[in-house]
Formats: C-alpha cells, sequence, structure tokens
C-alpha cells in the first residue's frame, strides 16, 4: 500500500481487571477499504474495534486517525470525531426505541447541530438508499431485525463517516437477511469512501471485506493484503 | 504428497524404523485407513532419492533394520508445506489435521496454519461473493453452494484452533 | 392452602437467592418501605407524645379557683410570661407561705425570695454566648435544675423564682400543684381541622411512596417470573410467586423501619421547636397503631404488586405489557376527586366538632389528593403527546414520555399529592396568621412596650428611670390608666369610658390623634358603644377629691391601625388626655404601659430591655409592637409543618433517586450506545433532566391546582379573609422541584458510569 493508512493501532494494550484483552494490538486500516477483524470469541476483536473507534482508552499503545493520536485527546473532542467521521453499527439494541427509524437515522445530524428538518430529509434518502423507506415512521419494536439493522446502517452513514465501525452487524440475523445487509451496507460504505472495519465471526460476512485480520489472545495478525 | 510430508514430520522426533513409522502414522492419523507397509518404504524411497531422509545404518543390518533420519533439507521442506495453504476444495480435513497435528509436533505454530488456510478460503469466497454480486440466479446459487462448503471447512478450522491447546496436550508426548 | 404457602415461600427463596440483582430489588423495597415504615411509626408515637406532654402539663397546672383547706400549707404563685429573642420563656413566682408549702412537680426545695430554679434548657441558654442579653432577668441566684417530671419537653424554656412580693390579691393561693385541665384545652375545630390537614398530607404521601417503593426493579422480577413460566409454573403461581417475594422486602423493610425509627426517636425531640419538645423516652408507638401498621404495610405491597401484575402478561418467552397504545380515559379518574370534593362539602357549609365530619374531612381529602395522583397519568399523557419537537435532549426526553409515561409518572405522583397538601396545608396556617397577625401598628417612635405593669403614680417615675437607663434604650413614654368612675357612680354602664393618660407621642400609638398639642384631649370610640357628651364629669381617684370634666374640646379620634379596638371591635369609650389637660388633678393610676423607642444600633436592644423591665416587676410583659399577636405562637406550628415537609422530601428525593437509577439502568446497553456514537453527554443529562422535569412540572401545576382550591375550601372554613400565598406556594413547589432536580443531578454521575463502553458489551 502507498498511501499511508487513515487509522492505526499501535501495540494497544489493555485489560480489564486481571483480564488481558489487548496485548501489543496493532492494526492499519487504509482509506476506502473494507477490513474484517475475525478471530474466536473473546479474543479482543470487539475490544480492538472500541479502541479504534475511540470509546475505549488503551493503557498503553497509541491510536493515530488522520494522523491525530486518537489516545491523546479529550474525551469530548473523541465523542465530537465519533460524531462527525466515524460510524458505529451494533449486533442489536442501537436504535432508540421511542424514535421512529427516521428519527434514528437523523438523530446523529442533529447531534451535530444539523436542523431538524433538514436532517429529517438526509435521513429520508438514507432509508430508501437501504430500501427500508417503508419503516421510517414505525418505532424499532415494530420492525423486524433485518430491516433494524438496516436503518442502523443508514444511521452510520448519514454523517458521510470516513471510517464505519460494524460489530456484527449481522450476528443476530438469518442469512438471507444478513447477507441482504453486507450488500446494501458494503456498496453503499464503497459509494461514500467510507472505510469500513468488520468485526465478524463469520467467513460469508468476512467475505464481503477486501482483507482481514485475525485477532488472538489480544493480539493481530494481518494477513497479506489481496485484492 | 502429505504422506510423505506426514512422514518427514515424524521423523522429526528422531530417527526410526519404517515399521515404528507406520505405527506412529496409523495411530495419529490412520485411523480409517492405514498405511500399506509397500506405501511406507516406496514414500521412503522416494524421500531418500530427494535428499530429504538419509538411512542410519546398524550393524548387521537387513532391510527392516534400517532406521531412517529426516535431513536439513526434509525440514525445510515440511515447514514449506506447512506454510502453504491447500487449494480450497472440500473435504480438505485429512489434510489440514494432518497439518495441524504435523505442525504441532514439529513445533511450527499451528494456528498460523490456520490462518493461512482462512486467508486462503477467504481469497476464493470473495471472489465468490462478488460473482455471486454480479450474477444471475443460478449463478447466485452456484455461488452459495460452494460458499457454504467453504464456510463449514472454515468453522471447522476455527473450531480445531479453538481446540488446539488441548490437542497440544494430547499429542505431544 | 399448602400450595400458596409452598409458592409464597419460593417468592421469598428467590428474592434472596436471586443473585445481586434479587439483592438489590430486595433492598430497595426494604428500603422504601423501611423509610415508609419509619414515617407511619412516628405518626403512630405522636399520641403518645402529646400524652406525656400533657400528662405533666397537668401535674404542675395551677388550680385558679382552688378551694384551699384551712390550715393547709399553702403557697403563692403568679405566672410570668417573657420573650427572649423569638422563643417564648413562661416560669412563675412562687412565695411559700409556710416551710412545707407545695412544691411544683420538678422542684425539691422552697425557694427564698430571689432564688430561681431553671429548667435544664434555660440554663443551657444563659450560660451560652447567645443568652447575654437574658442575663440577670430573673437575678442570678440560681439553686437548682427543674427535673424532667416537671417539664413538658427538654427544650422548655421555663424557671421558677422565689419571691415575696406576691399578695393574695394579685397571685393565687395554692394547697396544690396540678389538675386535669378537663376540657378547657379542648381543640377548635380549627385546629382539630388543622390536625386533620396536617396527618392526611404527611401520610398519604407515606402510602404512595410504599407502593411505588413496592415496584422498584419489577422488570427484573418480570423477567425471573418469564423464566419461571418457562419451567411450567403457571400464571396464577407466578402471581403468588411475585407476592412473596414482595412479601420478604416488606418484612425486612419493617424491620429496617423499626429500626430507623429507633434512630430518629433520639433525635426527634430535638427537631421541633423548644416548647414542643418531648423526651425521647415518650417517643412511643401507641401499641395498636403499630399493629395495624405491622399488618397493614405487608398486606398493601402484595395488593399493590398483584395489581402491577395486571398491567403485565408474564408468558414463558418474555414480558408483555399490556399499556401499549391504549389511551388513558379521565371520566373515572375525575371521580375520586369529585367524591372527595362532595365530601369536604362541611368546610363550606359549615364546620363543627363532631366525628362524622372529621371523617367526613379526612375521607374527602384523602380521596380528593389520591384523585391528584389519578388525574396526573392521564394529564401528563395527554400533555405529552401534544407537544412538539425541540431540540435533540428535548425531543428524545418528549419521545420516551410518549412511549411511556407511567414509570415516570408513578415516582411524581408522590410530590404532587404532597405539594397540594402542603400548599392547602400553608394556605390554611397563612390565613390563620393573617386573621391575628398585627402588621399595621406604628413603630416609627416607639419599637417596643411593656404591659400590665401594676404601679402607682410613684412607681411611674422609677419605671421611666430603670427603662431608660437600660443600653440601647433611647426614649420611654409612658401611658397611665387612670380610675376614671361617671361623678354618679354607676362604673359599669353604658357610659363607662377608659380614661388614660400620656404625651402626644404615646396617644398617637392609641389613637389616630393627628396635631395634638399638650392640653389636648381625644375620645376613641369604638363600634357598639356610646361616645361620653362633652361636659361629662368623672372622678379620677375613686374618692371624690379628683373631679374632672371632660372639656368641649375634645376631638374625636379613630383607633390606631393594629391596636385592640381594631381587631377586636367593641369595649367602652376611651378617653386619651394629655399631661396639660389634666393639671391640677392628682388622679389615681391604676395602671401603666409604658412605650419604649429603642436604638437600632444595639444588638439585642429589645431583650436588654425586657430584662431591665423583669428587674423592676417580672410579671410585667415587655415585647416588640411589631410582634404583638400570635403569629409567633404560628411560628411553631410552622416549624413542624417545615420538619414534616423536609422529612417527606427528604423521603421523595429518596424514591425519586431510586427511580432515576433503575430507569438508567434499565437503558444502559441504549445509553452507552448513544455515547459511543458521540452524544455529548450534556444532551445526555438534559434529556434524563426533562423526561423528570416534564411531569414533574405538570405534577407541580395540578398540584398547586388543586392545593390552592383546598386551600380556599380550608380559609372558608376557618372564615379568614380568602387570600392566596404566591409566596408561600412558588417556594413549596420550588423547593420541591428543586429536591427532585437535584436528586436526579445525583443520580447522573451513574449515567457516567453506565455509559462506559463496557455497557456495549451484550450479556
Amino acid at each position: 500500500m502507498a498511501t499511508e493508512p487513515l487509522l492505526v493501532a499501535e501495540n494497544l494494550h489493555l485489560r480489564f481487571g486481571t483480564t488481558v484483552a489487548l496485548d501489543s494490538a496493532s492494526v492499519a486500516v487504509h482509506a476506502g477499504e473494507v477490513l474484517a477483524l475475525m478471530g474466536p470469541s473473546g479474543s479482543g476483536k470487539s475490544t480492538l474495534l472500541h479502541c479504534l473507534a475511540g470509546i475505549l482508552h488503551p493503557d498503553a499503545g497509541r491510536v493515530t486517525y488522520a494522523g491525530r493520536d486518537l489516545t491523546a485527546m479529550h474525551d469530548s473532542e473523541r465523542s465530537a470525531l465519533r460524531r462527525t467521521e466515524l460510524g458505529l453499527v451494533f449486533q442489536f439494541g442501537q436504535l432508540v426505541p421511542e424514535l421512529t427509524c427516521l428519527e434514528n437515522v437523523a438523530l446523529p445530524l442533529r447531534l451535530n447541530g444539523a436542523p431538524r428538518r433538514a436532517a429529517l430529509r438526509s435521513a429520508a434518502a438514507w432509508l430508501e438508499r437501504l430500501e427500508v423507506s417503508d419503516v421510517a415512521g414505525k418505532r424499532p419494536g415494530q420492525v423486524s431485525g433485518g430491516q433494524g439493522q438496516r436503518v442502523a446502517v443508514a444511521r452510520s452513514l448519514v454523517t458521510r463517516p470516513r471510517v464505519v465501525f460494524a460489530d456484527e452487524p449481522t450476528g443476530a440475523l438469518d442469512s438471507l437477511n444478513g447477507e441482504r445487509v453486507m450488500q446494501l451496507f458494503v456498496a453503499a460504505a464503497r459509494e461514500t469512501g467510507a472505510a469500513v472495519v468488520l468485526v465478524t465471526h463469520e467467513a460469508r460476512v468476512a467475505a464481503y471485506s477486501d482483507h482481514e485480520a485475525v485477532v488472538r489472545d489480544g493480539r493481530v495478525r494481518t494477513m497479506e493484503h489481496v485484492r | 504428497m502429505s504422506v510423505g510430508h506426514a512422514l518427514l514430520g515424524l521423523l522429526e522426533g528422531g530417527p526410526r524404523h519404517g515399521y515404528d513409522l507406520k505405527r506412529s502414522y496409523d495411530e495419529r492419523f490412520g485411523a480409517d485407513r492405514p498405511l500399506a507397509y509397500g506405501q511406507v518404504y516406496s514414500t521412503l524411497a522416494r524421500l531418500l532419492k530427494n535428499g530429504f531422509v538419509e538411512v542410519e545404518s546398524e550393524p548387521g543390518a537387513g532391510p527392516e533394520r534400517k532406521r531412517y533420519a529426516v535431513t536439513d533439507a526434509g525440514v525445510a521442506d515440511v515447514a514449506a508445506w506447512l506454510a502453504q495453504p491447500e487449494k480450497p476444495e472440500p473435504y480438505l480435513q485429512s489434510t489440514l489435521y494432518t497439518k495441524v497435528v504435523l505442525a504441532l509436533l514439529t513445533g511450527h505454530d499451528a494456528d498460523a496454519v490456520l490462518d493461512t488456510q482462512r486467508a486462503e478460503h477467504l481469497r476464493l469466497m470473495r471472489e465468490l461473493t462478488r460473482r455471486k454480486d454480479g450474477g444471475d440466479l443460478a449463478d447466485q446459487l452456484v455461488c452459495d453452494h460452494a460458499l457454504f462448503h467453504l464456510e463449514a471447512d472454515l468453522r471447522w478450522l476455527e473450531l480445531t484452533a479453538a481446540r488446539v491447546q488441548q490437542l497440544a496436550a494430547h499429542v505431544r508426548p | 392452602m399448602t400450595r400458596w404457602a409452598a409458592d409464597l415461600a419460593l417468592g421469598v427463596r428467590l428474592s434472596v437467592g436471586g443473585g445481586r440483582s434479587g439483592w438489590v430489588r430486595l433492598g430497595l423495597i426494604a428500603a422504601g418501605v423501611g423509610l415508609g415504615v419509619t414515617m407511619l411509626l412516628v405518626a403512630a408515637a405522636l399520641p403518645a407524645v402529646l400524652d406525656a406532654r400533657a400528662d405533666r402539663a397537668d401535674a404542675r397546672w395551677v388550680e385558679t379557683q382552688q378551694t384551699v383547706d384551712a390550715g393547709a400549707p399553702t403557697v403563692l404563685t403568679a405566672p410570668v410570661r417573657s420573650v427572649y429573642h423569638d422563643a417564648a420563656v413562661e416560669g412563675r413566682l412562687l412565695q411559700p407561705e409556710s416551710p412545707d408549702a407545695p412544691l411544683p412537680p420538678g422542684v425539691d426545695r422552697q425557694l427564698a425570695p430571689g432564688e430561681i430554679v431553671l429548667s435544664p434548657a434555660l440554663d443551657r441558654l444563659l450560660a451560652s454566648n447567645d443568652g447575654a442579653a437574658l442575663r440577670g432577668r430573673w437575678g442570678e441566684e440560681v439553686v437548682g435544675l427543674i427535673a424532667p417530671e416537671g417539664l413538658t419537653g427538654p427544650g422548655e424554656l421555663t424557671f421558677y423564682l422565689g419571691t415575696d412580693e406576691l399578695t393574695p390579691d394579685t397571685a393565687d393561693r395554692l394547697q396544690t400543684f396540678g389538675a386535669p385541665r378537663g376540657d378547657a384545652e379542648a381543640m377548635s375545630p380549627v385546629l382539630v381541622l388543622l390536625a386533620l390537614v396536617g396527618m392526611v398530607v404527611l401520610l398519604l404521601p407515606v402510602g404512595i411512596f410504599v407502593s411505588t417503593a413496592v415496584r422498584f426493579g419489577s422488570e427484573g422480577r418480570d423477567r425471573r417470573l418469564a423464566a419461571l413460566r418457562l419451567v411450567g409454573a403457571d400464571a396464577a403461581m407466578t402471581r403468588r410467586v411475585a407476592a412473596g417475594e414482595t412479601l420478604a422486602g416488606a418484612v425486612l423493610g419493617l424491620g429496617l423501619g423499626a429500626l430507623l425509627f429507633a434512630l430518629v426517636s433520639r433525635v426527634a425531640g430535638s427537631l421541633v421547636p423548644g416548647n414542643l419538645s418531648f423526651y425521647p423516652q415518650d417517643f412511643r408507638p401507641v401499641p395498636w397503631l403499630v399493629g395495624l401498621v405491622v399488618l397493614l404495610v405487608p398486606v398493601t405491597t402484595v395488593l399493590v404488586t398483584l395489581a402491577a401484575l395486571r398491567q403485565v402478561v408474564v408468558e414463558p418467552l418474555g414480558v408483555v405489557r399490556r399499556s401499549g397504545e391504549r389511551r388513558r380515559r379521565l371520566w373515572w379518574r375525575l371521580v375520586v376527586p369529585a367524591a372527595g370534593v362532595v365530601l369536604l362539602h362541611p368546610l363550606v357549609t359549615g364546620l363543627d366538632a363532631s366525628a362524622g365530619t372529621q371523617v367526613m374531612i379526612v375521607a374527602g381529602l384523602v380521596l380528593l389528593l389520591t384523585g391528584v395522583a389519578l388525574v396526573l397519568p392521564w394529564l401528563v399523557e395527554a400533555t405529552v403527546h401534544r407537544l412538539g419537537p425541540g431540540g435533540v435532549a428535548w425531543d428524545l426526553a418528549v419521545r420516551r414520555l410518549q412511549l411511556d409515561s407511567g414509570t415516570a409518572v408513578r415516582a411524581v405522583s408522590g410530590i404532587a399529592v404532597s405539594v397540594a397538601g402542603l400548599v392547602a396545608l400553608q394556605g390554611i396556617v397563612g390565613a390563620i396568621g393573617a386573621l391575628t397577625a398585627e402588621t399595621t401598628a406604628d413603630t416609627t417612635t416607639y419599637q417596643a412596650s411593656v404591659l400590665d405593669i401594676d404601679a402607682d403614680a410613684d412607681e411611674v417615675a422609677a419605671w421611666t428611670r430603670e427603662l431608660s437607663a437600660a443600653r440601647g434604650v433611647t426614649d420611654v413614654g409612658t401611658l397611665t390608666s387612670l380610675a376614671a368612675e361617671p361623678a354618679g357612680g354607676g362604673a359599669l354602664g353604658p357610659d363607662e369610658v377608659i380614661l388614660e393618660s400620656g404625651p402626644c407621642a404615646v396617644l398617637a400609638q392609641e389613637a389616630q390623634v393627628g396635631a395634638c398639642t399638650d392640653g389636648d384631649v381625644f375620645v376613641v370610640v369604638p363600634d357598639g358603644a356610646a361616645a361620653p357628651p362633652a361636659g361629662s364629669a368623672y372622678v379620677l381617684d375613686g374618692g371624690g377629691s379628683a373631679p374632672w370634666t371632660l372639656p368641649a374640646s375634645t376631638r374625636s379620634a379613630d383607633p390606631a391601625p393594629g391596636t385592640v379596638a381594631v381587631m377586636d371591635g367593641g369595649g367602652p369609650a376611651r378617653i386619651l388626655v394629655t399631661p396639660g389637660a389634666l393639671a391640677g388633678v392628682r388622679p389615681e393610676v391604676m395602671a401603666v404601659t409604658a412605650y419604649v423607642a429603642l436604638d437600632p444600633a444595639v444588638p439585642d436592644a429589645l431583650d436588654l430591655m425586657r430584662t431591665a423591665a423583669a428587674q423592676v416587676d417580672p410579671r410585667a410583659y415587655a415585647a416588640s409592637i411589631e410582634a404583638r399577636g400570635i403569629a409567633t405562637a404560628l411560628g411553631g406550628i410552622r416549624q413542624v409543618l417545615l420538619v414534616g415537609t423536609v422529612a417527606l422530601l427528604v423521603l421523595i428525593g429518596a424514591s425519586m433517586l431510586v427511580n432515576v437509577v433503575e430507569q438508567l439502568r434499565e437503558r444502559r446497553r441504549l445509553l452507552a450506545v448513544l455515547v459511543a456514537f458521540g452524544t455529548r453527554r450534556r444532551t445526555l443529562s438534559a434529556s434524563v433532566l426533562l423526561q423528570v422535569a416534564v411531569p414533574v412540572a405538570l405534577g407541580l401545576l395540578l398540584a398547586v391546582a388543586t392545593g390552592s382550591v383546598l386551600a380556599l375550601g380550608l380559609q372558608v372554613a376557618v372564615e379568614a379573609p380568602l387570600s392566596f400565598d404566591w409566596a408561600g406556594v412558588g417556594t413549596t413547589a420550588g423547593v420541591a422541584a428543586l429536591v427532585v432536580l437535584l436528586t436526579t443531578a445525583a443520580g447522573l454521575p451513574l449515567l457516567w458510569r453506565l455509559t462506559r463502553p463496557e455497557g456495549l458489551r451484550s450479556e
């Protein structure tokens, strides 16, 4: 890779109590690429994702995003970064149950201070892009799991982030639904030029990535880059 | 070629007689299909010809009393074999299993064997995924069939990886 | 029956063996019920406290009409009323007429003139820096302390002072102390009403609080019940298990309540004003009331649990809430407060002290205030569905309330009921205060007065001298009451008059005399009295050697605002005379009132003056002109009300905190997700606060409306002028809102803990 990576983790160490979650983990994410983080349960892949997204602060090591040291930033700066340049998709339970799907998608824009109307307009466009315009007025509790995840994907992309972090985005879905979510997700991300960091233990999901890194016992093995 | 690599790997533990080798192989890998003596000796002969093993003669030796030892070239060949992913295809289990066990026996990183293989599987799966995205229904169904089989293999690999520690305790003498 | 027992027992076991969340829930219920039980036990102890105080007050009571057996040892006694700062100090003069004269309870020796025994509280006050201006008021010869059996409470300020200046004419002669006061102290309907309202206002929220406490952590409980259903329990069984679980918490709560009560009883006596204080050993709950608490609290908790379970269907695979999209209906919620209003009609149509009326009023109050708790959910729901969009925090809060306002409202209903009650209570206390307080008296010239000076003409000069000598006194003017009899005899007739003499400045205190020079005479005629015609002749010494005629120059004057005549009306006509108009007459002086001007720069000038007055004659009553009235007496009631309100607010705050914590816990994953994608803490906190603030605001609105209407009703009942105490209502509502928001804010640190990324981990 000739270009500088967009997001780099170097020698991250993190322990929860006596459990070592990350043990000198390093990984690099290039702009626009889809990277799958694979590995057995409890290997630390979600923890690594949280560190990369600036949600968790490693005990040692450095995370650099676009040349800025995330680990040296104040919490509010990292929050602001997550609002504007990073997107997040989780396995479940990420939509605010009181808000309609449309309002959920508009939420990140509104957190950034966008006017309500404009936010709702672009949220509607994203729902359409993910083929779930019909659930716009419904609450998350009233839609199916696949629809909910598409809404979550729409929400993660609505701010046009440079990196989207997805933690088992299809983990709670059946094959067909999971596949459709991944197709739409990756296609939309490639369209906007967003890099995707995808935590998954499913090979068929990882097959949507450009390359994978394996997390095992808190360490990362980056596999040869194959395009 | 895997029987040859398996024998080389077993020899890394120390020089052995042909009969011992067959017994060790059957114990580890030959539960269903024990090796025929003929196959052992023909394989050893080929390895000898390629310089991967050498014969240590014992006084008063007949053909049964020959002891085989692995050469440096043989050790390198095993390492290269372990590092080389198998072409992803269904029913690779016996080969992959042999590789994992041999990696453990010979002190190689069994996880690396698995990761290398996964990378190779994923390469093919990405290709299939791409083809499926662009293809018609028939293409999609065919690709899906292949994808699910490849995934099943990988799942088995993951499981093996997870059990490496148990396996290591069991395999290592 | 055995099935019942087995299921209840299973519930108890589940509650104590339910792991950490089970313990938390058990603890919350126990804490909630415990706090409620404490309040109930305190209420149950009040009758005992009042009885004990009354018994001891009876034991030292002075029966003024006592018939004395011939030859029995007797004592002469007279009351001393004094005030220090704002606290009443009521003592007694004792003049034993023989060595074995009766002693008041708590006093173990006869007092020689000048000797004094003090209550411990008065002793402490005198010894403290605070008591400087009090020292020497009744001499320095302290010979002992009054034992507890002679005091109503440890904080009471009282004393017995030995003297030799009493005569049977000016004092009471006693053979024994103590007499049942009988009906003399029977409470007036107004005070009974006050007490009833107070009890209902303070105890009803306790009931609401206890029933809220039972629902703490019920989500987790419902999940456990669902798990039971999965292994084969039927719906009835889960209800019994739930009842058993609650019962465990309630029983634990009873124990906790008893413990807390034991702690409270040690300090409770010192929380009330000194003249209402009581001894800890008097603070014993009445046994049958305790029985009622022990019986009713667990029964109530179980009933509430069962009622709450009707709102959900516990299925084997999870819990379905019934509330769903069903809108709340208003009409049946209005039935209860309407019934309350109907029952309260005696307030307007006429109040009496009969038991039937009391029951009606209590029931009416309970229903009306419960109605607040019933109408509030509807009000909140109807309102939040009409609220428009706003900022992100506002939207999050409003949408949350739209989806489920029940949880928030449950927490708020206790506050609403309390505030409604408190507003009503304040309305009535304020109205009674307004009825009697004297705020219009003129204090520009003189700021204090000394009343009840029993003096003759010679002593007037002595009084003036002594008072003038006190530090902080700048001027003393005296008003002397003269013995005036119509020249023809017959003092008690329509032509009876009061004749008082003093300089113009002093007369201005009594009437609106306008321009006044020495030699002027004024006549003040209250309603219903006849004005004496000019030329009426009087004798001013009871004998006949001091005749005086009302001059033709006599002017008529209105009474000064704030004087007794203005307040009560009636009474005979008063003739106010300047000294010049009495030139040459030597009238007989009956009594003297001294008006005193105080130096505002001297701290405690008023009390220094009181001390000076007491040194001349302890029986003289010295007081500030401004505070003359019973406003100070209401101060005690206000303070008790304040203590009750604070206790109530603490209870509300505690329940609010638990509620907020519970809601946050329930939503921890969502909160963690919101933080993960960059939501500002400010936004999240604002949303949590708004979620609480909106129902609280609506609750307070409803409470103030209900409370004000109730206050007006109560004011009509006690025939007080209708008034609306904006400041008091604002303060109550404001403090309640503040307590709620502060406790909610206190829950926010938990928000930060819950939103740490660990919350993202799936369970």
